[in-house]
Parts: structure tokens; C-alpha cells; sequence
């Protein structure tokens, strides 16, 4: 067992009920090619279902992608169960179709950065590797 | 160095197990120092090897069967290995997105790993991480593989009830005489059953297990199942039941355990000789040198490497 850097873990998450994944696909997709480890959750996940995948797959970064208009309730909701199960060294963003005047107030429970429609993807690559926390 | 971090993983804490996993994985000196420390407390899990085409519904069975066994109240662990990307050595694990019954329950726990470059169905480490999950405290573990064609057949190696998938509409009879994945199946599921042609594809496995020349004491059974449904998946943890009451009655656990010690040392002891030869040959000031030579095709590659790594076993291991 010879050491390798670490691989840089991202679960990208879909929750609620709107059903519309193509942009976090083309998300898994672009951090697959730029070298991470990308763990798909699927359509419909509820928050406990999130942090609990995050908490088993050791994650570094959790995107979430909601374009339901649920993300004031669907973000802290998130938040809340991962500051109850002590996880405080995971980068969260999110994604989607989220409002500008919503943004502040995700921003304040924890959501480090929102990526809307538009952002190129190597923005967000760039991102997550400028800002994941460093393993020891 | 985490130095907390064993004694949480002792204390049942999950976090423990996740971030563990993850030495493991990579390979950190916190990672080997863990497994050599936890060894001795590994061999008491179940392992289930769930392999077999890409797409022929893998992780769904492995959802079902997985919530068949809660019903008899044991904890489970999966471990799902998907492809890593030959080019960038990234990776989509998605065997998640099939297992939607699982993820509110404490008493499952489910991890992907990426292969990581090796080629039989898992990664490198996944029978280290399978150690990881035993020492923790799981009843079951079920280990799905990549999805596989012929030849990947390295789950036979950790676990001990090997579950080969088919469906039908892939290959005719002559597939279902080749070596390969198809010799190391306990069971054998013909899944999507509801699909023209699974007779003919549980006929075929059935007369190509009544060829073997040395029946094994184990006749492995043949179900039908139709995993998005749930069709057949009581009879298939029917028969992973008998199974393991077959290999506990004949001691063949015990013998399986004992195999994967041994081939444990090995491997342990291939990696520290390749390791301590790799350093012998890098530290040659000639190397580059005689590595550029070969690359320019003025000398042979045979030749090098007699005069960089000079070879002092026997004669009969001295590849040609």
C-alpha cells in the first residue's frame, strides 16, 4: 500500500422533488474530468439522506442542486443536520435556480458559494480545489 | 495524524469509520498503522461479492438483498466500486443512486470506492477497506463490483459467497463455457427476468455447471429475479443463507480466512519487494541514462535491466 495524494471527494446532491438533474450532471461530469472522485446521489433525496451520504463517503465538498424554489427550506434544513452530527470540515455549495436576494441569507448558515446558470464549469472546479480543507 | 481517531472508530463513532476508510484508501501512515492494528479483529463478517455486466442490476439487487437481511436484523456494509478514469483518475460513483432504501438506516452503511487504475472489478484496497468494515463490527458485508465482462473475477478472492449477475439477451452458449467470471459464482442470478430469454440463459449456466469434471460439494443454485420489483429476491437471500450454513458446516470459512491471510502476506511482502527494488534502481546514476537508450532503441530492455537491477533468484523465476 504505497501512499497517494488524496483524491478529492465531492457528493453531488439532488433533494427535494423537482426533477431536473442535467445541470448536476454536467457538474459530476466536470469534476470528474478535472481528477475528483464524484458521488452521485440521485434524484429525490431528503436532507438526512444528504449528510448521511456525506458523513459515510468522508466527503470534502457537497453540491447541491436545487431548482425547485425550496432552497430556504432545503439548505438549512441541510445545515442543521450536519452541524448536528459535527460535521464542520465539509465545503458546501449549492446550485441551481436560486435568487440573488436569497444568496446572502445561504451564505450566513454556512452555504460558502452559489453557482447559478452560466457559471462555467472550471470556475467551479477552481473553486472547490482553492477551498476544500487540506488533508493531513 | 489524527490520534483520536482509533479510539472513536473503537467507540462505534461512523465518522471514525468514513475519514478511516479514507487513510486507507490513500494509503496514509495513519492509514497502515490502523489496519495492522485492527487486523487481529477482523474475520468474523460475512462478505458477499455481487458481480457482473455493467447495467445488469448490480446495485439494485444489492438494495434488495440488502433489505432482506434487515429484516433478520443484521448490520450491513456495502462497498460499491465503480471505474476511475484511465486519463484524469476521476471518477462518477453512482451505485447510490439505486440503493434509496438504505440511506435513512443507521445500521447500513455504504461507501463508494473508485478502482483507481486496477483492472479485476475493485480497487487495490478494497479487501483492506472490507477489513476496516469487519473490525467495525458489521454482520454482512457486500462488496458490488465494477461492472465487469469476462475476466475480473478478484472478488472471489474476498468474499466468501460470490453472487455472479446475468440477463438474458447477452451471449449465446458458448459464452456460458468460458473460463472466467463464470467459475467463481456461488449463486448465479439471471436478473430482468421478465425478459424474453432468461430460460435460456438459467438453461445454459445450469448445463454449463453440470459440466464441471469435480462437482464441488456446493451445487450453486440459479435465480431468476426481477430486482426492481423484487421478484426472486427472497429465494436469493434464501439460498446466500444456505450458503454460508454450507460453509460453516464444512469449516470451508475457516479455510477461506486462512487463504486470505496467506494471500495477504503475500502481497504485503510483493509490495515491500518492489518497493526496496524500485528504490535500488532509481538511485543507479546510470538509470536515466539507460532508460533514455531503450527509449532510443540502442539497447534492449532485458539488457538494462540486467545492469540496473541484477537478478539473484533462480533461474526458473527470471522472466525471460
Amino acid at each position: 500500500m504505497t501512499e497517494q495524494p488524496h483524491k478529492i471527494r465531492v457528493v453531488v446532491a439532488k433533494p427535494g422533488l423537482d426533477g431536473h438533474d442535467r445541470g448536476a450532471k454536467v457538474i459530476a461530469r466536470a469534476l470528474r474530468d478535472s481528477g475528483m472522485e464524484v458521488i452521485y446521489t440521485g434524484l429525490r433525496q431528503t436532507p438526512k439522506q444528504i449528510v448521511h451520504t456525506v458523513i459515510q463517503e468522508d466527503a470534502d465538498c457537497l453540491c447541491v442542486s436545487i431548482l425547485s424554489g425550496a432552497h430556504n427550506h432545503l439548505f438549512p434544513e441541510i445545515m442543521k443536520l450536519l452541524r448536528e452530527n459535527e460535521v464542520s470540515d465539509v465545503l458546501v455549495l449549492g446550485g441551481g435556480i436560486i435568487p440573488p436576494e436569497d444568496v446572502p441569507g445561504l451564505k450566513q448558515i454556512g452555504v460558502s458559494e452559489i453557482f447559478g446558470p452560466g457559471t462555467a464549469t472550471f470556475d467551479t472546479v477552481r473553486y472547490i480545489r482553492e477551498h476544500v480543507q487540506p488533508r493531513a | 495524524m489524527d490520534p483520536e481517531l482509533l479510539a472513536r472508530f473503537e467507540r462505534g463513532d461512523r465518522r471514525a469509520l468514513a475519514r478511516l476508510i479514507t487513510h486507507v484508501e490513500d494509503g496514509t501512515p495513519q492509514g497502515r498503522a490502523a489496519l495492522r492494528s485492527l487486523y487481529r479483529a477482523t474475520g468474523k463478517a460475512r462478505s458477499i461479492g455481487i458481480t457482473g455486466p455493467p447495467g445488469a442490476g448490480k446495485s439494485t439487487l444489492v438494495d434488495q438483498l440488502a433489505a432482506a437481511f434487515r429484516k433478520d436484523g443484521l448490520k450491513l456494509a456495502i462497498i460499491c466500486v465503480d471505474p476511475s478514469s484511465p486519463f484524469t483518475g476521476g471518477a462518477i460513483l453512482a451505485d447510490r443512486v439505486r440503493m434509496k432504501h438504505l440511506q435513512e438506516d443507521p445500521d447500513v452503511f455504504i461507501r463508494s470506492m473508485a478502482s483507481r487504475g486496477a483492472l479485476g472489478g475493485l480497487s487495490r484496497t478494497t479487501g483492506a477497506v472490507l477489513k476496516v468494515l469487519d473490525a467495525f463490527g458489521f454482520d454482512v458485508i457486500l462488496i458490488e463490483t465494477v461492472g465487469v465482462g469476462q475476466g475480473e473475477v478478484e472478488v472471489v478472492r474476498e468474499a466468501e459467497t460470490c453472487l455472479v449477475i446475468e440477463v438474458p439477451g447477452l451471449g449465446d452458449g458458448i459464452q456460458a463455457i468460458k473460463a472466467g467470471i463464470l467459475e467463481i459464482g456461488h449463486a448465479f442470478v439471471v436478473n430482468k427476468a421478465d425478459n424474453p430469454g432468461a430460460d435460456r440463459v438459467s438453461e445454459q449456466i445450469l448445463t454449463m455447471l453440470s459440466l464441471n469434471p469435480n462437482p464441488p460439494e456446493w451445487q450453486p443454485p440459479v435465480v431468476q429475479t426481477v430486482a426492481t420489483r423484487g421478484t426472486g429476491i427472497d429465494e436469493l437471500a434464501r439460498q446466500v443463507r444456505a450458503h454460508w450454513a454450507h460453509l460453516d458446516a464444512k469449516s470451508l470459512r475457516h479455510r477461506h480466512l486462512g487463504q486470505r491471510r496467506v494471500a495477504d502476506l503475500s502481497d504485503i511482502l510483493k509490495a515491500r519487494a518492489l518497493g526496496s527494488a524500485s528504490q535500488r534502481v532509481l538511485a543507479r546514476p546510470d538509470f536515466t541514462e539507460l532508460r533514455r537508450q531503450v527509449e532510443l532503441g540502442q539497447i534492449d530492455p532485458y539488457e538494462a535491466a540486467d545492469r540496473l537491477l541484477p537478478f539473484d533468484g533462480p533461474d526458473e523465476w527470471r522472466l525471460p
